[in-house]
């Protein structure tokens, strides 16, 4: 089993999931997030003040996957978030040795 | 018993009274999230205290028989029986309408001390404030019946044109901006001032606050003629026009300087061009309101980098806004009275200069009185129960050590 991890343009996460959805994913799990890549900040001003916002908002989704599946849904989060702007964000799959349902106590690929 | 400028007048007073709690919102949303209930609480402490000073001690000294021609008699009608007795209604919400600019005026001040003051502290200042600054003042522009001490034919100026406030320009926002002023520096600047940021954390409460402002304003200004006439009419519409086009100079300001328009540059030129038609309102034709207005929203725009400049941390800009637009708006008289509409004409409508250098004097007594008298409050309060709180309070958030509540879960 894999999970893949994206933090995407907040903009982008109806798109996304639609696609993790036609892709077949049954369950993702999304929470908004902060940071900065090569984008960096941006500056605001108040009143004439300005100030350098450091962590510009993103959006991070988390989707468990079989082994199998996990190129596959790595595509489409990809071509569903891209807007070919610089800070469209990243999308990286690390190995999980196990996952349990807690509502059955399933292990494995079953509880997927 | 005229009934129609009685109705009017009920109805200003509580549009004035509307303006504080509009004033909590314009500052709470400019505040940070950790302090926006303290800012809002020394709006809603203002007509606490405030209604407790203008009873006692403050009408009386406001519009009791003057002494001297300085103050009013401070035991004129304590506690307003005597007027409440009298039975006359348009004497008793002139009372009751005196009391919601007192109080506007001193909460106005909260502004300049975000974050760092004592609650209890800002309670005695607002109190004393109110008696000590506030209503002598008003006595001098407006009280003593049609003879106002620094009014047109007054004492102080005798028979020489103006001076002219016919709202508040010096009273309210000339005076509430210098005591800003002063008690900023008293209080030093918050831990981070100018280095980390410290930007507004709602922007929409900004927006309604400055709409509840603009709403309550009407009565304040066009209220100002104490009758449903021509005075309040005139007013209503130089209030109007003034403040719409100082959104424009304000705006306009942001967008050469820094490229773009913004909402709080918006709200803030409401309030700019609010304060500077002001006093303006009953003098000026609506071509002399829309200068004053776009004068007014440009001049503040420019004048709220100054504390960056020269270090003192008026946090939300009293001394730009209220200070600026107010002696703006005051001086503006002198150059821009129509002359037809009321009383005498300014340099560019056939006067003199003379009425413009009365303005300016008018302006620099109530400058130098509220900086003398705001600076002795302040000092009192500081050597005796302290004016700021400690560093660990203002950097953990001064809302719950002083209040014990948090506005929102999580408060930067």
């Amino acid at each position: 089993m894999k999970l893949v991890t994206a933090i995407i343009q907040p903009h982008r996460t109806d798109e996304v999931r639609a696609a993790l959805e036609a892709a077949g994913v049954k369950g993702v799990t999304v929470s908004e997030a902060a940071g900065y890549g090569r984008q960096k900040g941006h500056t605001e001003v108040y009143r004439g003040a300005e100030y350098t916002v450091d962590l510009v908002p993103k959006t991070r989704l988390e989707v468990l996957v079989d082994d199998a599946d996990a190129a596959t849904v790595t595509e489409a989060i990809v071509s569903a978030a891209q807007t070919g702007k610089i800070g469209d964000g990243k999308v990286w799959t690390v190995p999980v040795d196990d996952v349990a349902r807690v509502r059955t106590g399933e292990h494995g690929a079953d509880a997927l | 018993m005229d009934s129609g400028n009685i109705a009017w007048l009920l109805t200003s007073a509580s549009l004035v009274l509307l303006m504080t709690p509009g004033l909590a919102f314009f500052y709470g949303g400019m505040s940070r999230g950790k302090s926006v209930l303290n800012m809002m609480m020394m709006s809603f402490g203002a007509m606490a205290v405030g209604v407790l000073a203008w009873i006692t001690f403050g009408f009386s000294i406001s519009a009791g028989d003057t002494m001297g021609d300085i103050i009013g008699n401070p035991m004129y009608d304590f506690g307003l029986i005597d007027t409440l007795e009298g039975g006359d209604a348009m004497a008793i919400i002139s009372a009751g309408f005196g009391a919601t600019f007192a109080i506007i005026t001193v909460a106005l001040i909260s502004g300049s001390v975000a974050d760092r003051m004592k609650f209890g502290s800002w309670l005695l200042f607002a109190f004393l404030w109110v008696i000590l600054v506030y209503a002598p003042v008003s006595h001098w522009v407006w009280g003593d019946g049609f003879a106002a001490l620094l009014g047109p034919d007054g004492p102080w100026f005798g028979s020489l044109p103006g001076p002219y406030d016919f709202a508040g320009g010096t009273v309210v926002h000339i005076n509430a901006g210098v005591a800003g002023l002063v008690m900023a520096l008293l209080l030093g600047v918050r831990k981070g001032f100018g280095k980390e940021p410290m930007r507004p954390h709602n922007l929409p409460f900004v927006m309604l606050g400055a709409a509840l402002l603009w709403f309550g304003w009407f009565g304040f200004n066009a209220g100002s003629a104490f009758a449903a006439d021509g005075f309040a009419a005139t007013a209503w519409v130089n209030t109007t026009v003034a403040t719409g086009i100082a959104i424009l100079g304000w705006i306009l300001v942001e967008k050469i300087r820094d490229g773009k328009a913004t909402s709080l540059g918006a709200a803030s030129g409401v309030v700019a061009g609010l304060v500077a038609i002001t006093p303006a309102c009953a003098s000026l034709d609506p071509i002399g309101a829309a200068i004053v207005g776009f004068l007014a929203g440009a001049l503040s725009a420019l004048a709220v980098g100054l504390k960056y400049k020269f270090g003192y941390d008026d946090s939300l800009d009293v001394v730009g806004v209220h200070l600026v637009s107010g002696l703006w708006g005051t001086l503006a008289i002198g150059l821009l009275a129509n002359g037809t509409i009321n009383g005498d004409a300014g340099l560019f409508y056939g006067g003199g200069i003379t009425l413009f250098g009365v303005q300016a004097a008018a302006a620099g007594v109530t400058i130098v009185y509220s900086a003398i008298a705001t600076l002795i409050i302040g000092l009192l309060i500081k050597y005796t129960i302290g004016l700021r709180v400690s560093e660990e309070v203002e950097v953990s958030g001064i809302d719950l050590a002083e209040h014990g509540e948090t506005a929102y879960e999580e408060a930067k």
